[in-house]
């Protein structure tokens, strides 16, 4: 028998949902061994994941509320990415997000809830995206590589939000805690029932997820967009300003992550302080790329890492594992998706020995 | 004694591509063996498979009389068989040397590049191939980049060497000496695979040629025994016109003036030295030239592509200085460029999209793409250009060559044009896309649309200009009629004058 590859035509979509899947699976057996590295039982950590995220209302409710911003951050990263823009910024697209958020909220917090929250997600949408558009002006003025830039961004934006929380926006009755003000409570963005789940953003992702697919698959812009990705080359020879295209993509794509800032001060912490984020714009980069950067499916898979994350706080509380082990769930996913493209792009071929 | 032996080879693409089926082929060393067909009828897919790049179906190799697996290019290597591609592997941005010293197992791998640097000098003086190894790709002309690939494969020792389609983008001159290059391999016993269309190279220096024809074999003959136009009627299965017909030009008023323009290439070095041409609509003006003395610049800087340090150009008796390629495109401009692949398509997106890569717009309200309008005018431009595809929704990239050109023909040339930029229109095309290219051409010139050709395929331009430039060193050398003699004309593309 000999194993032979060559290189496919093109995945239907039906196999790459089969490799995502199938990927994914194959991480579950490599996280095994780490948690019997702990002496836990690696069936039962799973079934904890499992049920702290989907076993009840409650634990369901926290993985919904955790997938709010990390739908918003990679919808946003799966166009970037589709047009070869590599934003690695979204984590401080969100802090700006929410520290422009904040700044209407202390400004303006008793103007009544329906004029005061849309204004901060107004806000929210323009911090994080004049925060994307910094890196991308150097990319097409420049030819910076937009990899390190974003990247670098994320720290200038995480130790201006500590800048803030620290001095001029420190609380007068925070007990010297980092944190601003709570913020008026005409500022709390309504949510549903007794859970922390801030439905007018969730309800505002899913459009916004909805709407670029739209955009992308039936539009003038959306066709240019795809142009630039797929052949920046042929774009050039069209007349098509890849500049351009960049500019507005990463105006949506920062905007989205602001708004994903605004939802976390707005919805849930009702103030600004540091750690508002765990990281939601770094895992929006595993949740984009395993949605396979279409908008819709990265929405699914939102809820799946949201899921995670709640999962994750649990193997905390009930088994006494470190709460890094989930980041490491996102390490050895990234890694088995990444490696799963090699089998969307390839054949493998199994054979019986050649006939003499 | 027979070197290789190709046996029943067969390839698939699902769902719907036969590309080859039950293929025999032989190679034997001190041969010159042509691999002849059209575009699409499996030529370099079955090259590919003893380049080990595919892995056939069915069917066997053999090589030098024991069965072999040849998996990757890496185990074709090991059998001592080297392929130089139709589009180039290069590493653009790195010199000659690095790039060849690339991939070769045989020397120092900390500090290569003295030891490689010898080697190159070597081998271009054994085969007459010269070449700057401390050049970077990027500066280099097509027909130098292609030397390049040559020379990195002889690098090594080699026994078979495939050729896909080489001379499609020489001079006469650069044919010459690749001719007399390959003739040293031969007498040294290596075995020479040539992928061409060209029957004139079939006729003058191969021994042995097979005709593939959608993918089967037709036959393999002996040069000696067959004559031209019994090979194209194998290779098309019909008669096939060597000459389109041509009327007289009948020219109307200038589409295209060009005075004194001065441009520098990409490294920064003046390409365009104040040159000055003009074309009429209804006739067809060749741009004659060894590649590599500012045709791209000239093509990019009509196109809008590129800034112009100098002079003055006119499109319609308009000044269009500082014009954006789109607006080029919207006052009327055709552009069909040098590289269908990487400029002229966007190889992922659908056939349809690139159909409407330019026309989208007009077929859109406020921001939304008119699909059904675009879907019915890209299934009338399909039957018009006769282009051969699944369907409307198969991503070009699995057209053949020949049809990627016929999309990117029908987008440009919809909404009549007034003027055309054609750059090497038929680089790799089999006869039957060629002829229907070149009758295209004329019939937009006969509707009053100027087109400039730019080729350096010189019987093309013989066959289809009305009158002919020919430029060196971003300058018109003279003008001349395309009954001139192809010595003369020779002549004035090495610089030398009338």
């Amino acid at each position: 028998m000999r194993i032979k590859v060559e290189p496919r035509a093109d995945p239907t979509w039906k196999l790459t949902l089969a490799v995502t899947v199938f990927s994914a699976l194959i991480a579950l057996p490599i996280i095994a061994v780490i948690f019997w590295g702990f002496q836990v039982n690696p069936i039962e950590a799973y079934s904890v994941i499992f049920e702290g995220a989907f076993g009840d209302w409650y634990g369901f409710s926290e993985t919904l509320t955790k997938a709010i911003p990390l739908m918003l951050c990679a919808i946003g990263l799966s166009v970037a990415f589709q047009t070869g823009f590599y934003n690695i910024g979204a984590e401080g697209q969100l802090l700006m997000g929410a520290i422009f958020s904040t700044y209407v909220a202390l400004q303006w917090g008793e103007l009544p809830s329906i004029i005061i929250i849309p204004l901060m997600l107004v806000a929210g949408f323009i911090g994080g995206g004049l925060w994307g558009l910094i890196p991308t002006y150097l990319r097409v003025r420049f030819e910076t590589n937009e990899v390190i830039t974003t990247l670098m961004m994320n720290y200038i934006a995480s130790k201006t939000l500590e800048f803030l929380v620290y001095g001029p926006w420190k609380g007068a009755d925070e007990w010297g805690f980092p944190y601003t003000s709570k913020f008026n409570v005409n500022t709390w963005i309504p949510t549903w029932g007794f859970t922390r789940i801030h439905t007018p953003t969730l309800v505002f992702a899913v459009l916004s997820g909805i709407a670029l697919f739209f955009v992308l698959t039936r539009t003038k812009i959306g066709f240019e967009t795809r142009i630039v990705g797929k052949n920046p080359e042929a774009a050039r020879y069209l007349g098509i300003s890849y500049q351009r295209i960049f500019m507005i993509v990463m105006l949506i794509s920062g905007g989205l992550a602001g708004i994903a800032g605004f939802g976390e001060v707005a919805g849930i912490q009702h103030r600004l302080r540091p750690g508002i984020s765990p990281g939601y714009g770094f895992t929006a980069i595993i949740v984009a790329w395993l949605g396979r950067l279409h908008p819709i499916s990265t929405m699914l898979v939102a809820v799946l890492f949201g899921g995670l994350l709640v999962g994750g706080e649990m193997l905390q509380i009930r088994l006494g594992l470190p709460a890094a082990t989930i980041q490491l769930f996102n390490g050895v996913f990234l890694l088995t998706i990444l490696s799963g493209e090699y089998l969307l792009r390839n054949k493998i071929i199994i054979e019986r020995e050649a006939r003499q | 004694m027979t070197l290789i032996e190709m046996t029943g080879i067969s390839k698939y693409f699902p769902p719907e591509i036969t590309a080859l089926e039950n293929v025999d082929f032989e190679a034997e060393p001190g041969e010159i063996h042509c691999l002849l067909g059209e575009n699409g009828a499996g030529k370099t897919t079955l090259m590919n498979i003893l380049y080990g790049i595919y892995k056939a179906d069915t069917g066997t190799i053999l090589f030098d009389g024991a069965e072999v697996e040849i998996n990757s290019p890496r185990d074709a290597i090991n059998l001592k068989i080297g392929m130089v591609h139709q589009h180039f592997r290069l590493v653009k941005r790195h010199t000659v040397a690095e790039n060849i010293a690339l991939g070769l197992k045989c020397i120092n791998s900390l500090f290569p590049l003295p030891e490689v640097r010898t080697l190159i000098k070597q081998v271009s003086e054994r085969y007459g191939l010269s070449v700057d190894p401390d050049a970077y790709i990027w500066e280099l002309s097509v027909g130098e980049q292609q030397r390049v690939e040559i020379i990195k494969v002889l690098c090594r020792d080699i026994k078979v060497l495939i050729l896909d389609e080489p001379t499609s983008i020489l001079t006469p001159q650069e044919t010459e000496t690749l001719f007399k290059a390959l003739q040293l391999m031969k007498q040294e016993g290596i075995a020479i695979i040539f992928i061409t269309h060209k029957l004139d190279e079939v006729m003058t220096f191969s021994d042995k040629v097979t005709v593939l024809r959608k993918g089967r074999k037709v036959d393999t003959v002996d040069t000696g025994s067959v004559d031209k136009r019994g090979l194209a009627k194998l290779m098309v299965g019909r008669d096939v016109l060597f000459r389109v017909e041509k009327s007289e030009a009948c020219p109307v008023e200038l589409v295209l003036e060009i005075e004194e323009l001065h441009a520098l290439n990409d490294s920064g070095l003046r390409a365009l030295n104040g040159l000055s041409l003009s074309l009429c609509g209804g006739e067809i003006l060749g741009v004659a030239g060894v590649s590599g003395n500012g045709q791209r610049e000239l093509v990019e800087i009509i196109t809008g592509l590129r800034k112009k340090t100098g002079g003055e150009v006119k499109i319609g008796g308009t000044d269009v200085s500082g014009y954006k390629p789109g607006k080029i495109a919207e006052i009327g401009v055709a552009h069909i460029p040098e590289d269908r692949i990487h400029k002229g398509s966007v190889p992922d997106m659908r056939v349809q999209d690139n159909l409407m890569l330019r026309d989208y717009k007009q077929y859109s309200k406020g921001f939304l793409l008119g699909s059904d309008a675009m879907r019915s005018q890209s299934t009338e431009m399909v039957k018009e250009y006769n282009i051969d595809t699944p369907s409307l929704d198969t991503p070009i990239k699995l057209l053949s060559g020949g049809n990627i050109q016929k999309v990117i023909l029908a987008r440009e040339l919809h909404g009549s044009p007034s003027l055309i930029i054609a750059s090497h229109p038929t680089y790799g095309l089999d006869v039957g896309a060629t002829e229907q290219i070149r009758t295209t051409l004329l019939g937009q010139r006969d509707k009053g649309a100027g087109v400039l050709l730019i080729s350096e395929d010189l019987d093309e331009i013989l066959d289809l200009s009305d009158r002919v430039v020919v430029i060196y060193e971003g300058r018109i050398m003279g003008e001349v009629t395309p009954e001139t003699d192809v010595s003369e004309i020779g002549l004035l593309m090495s610089g030398g004058s009338l």
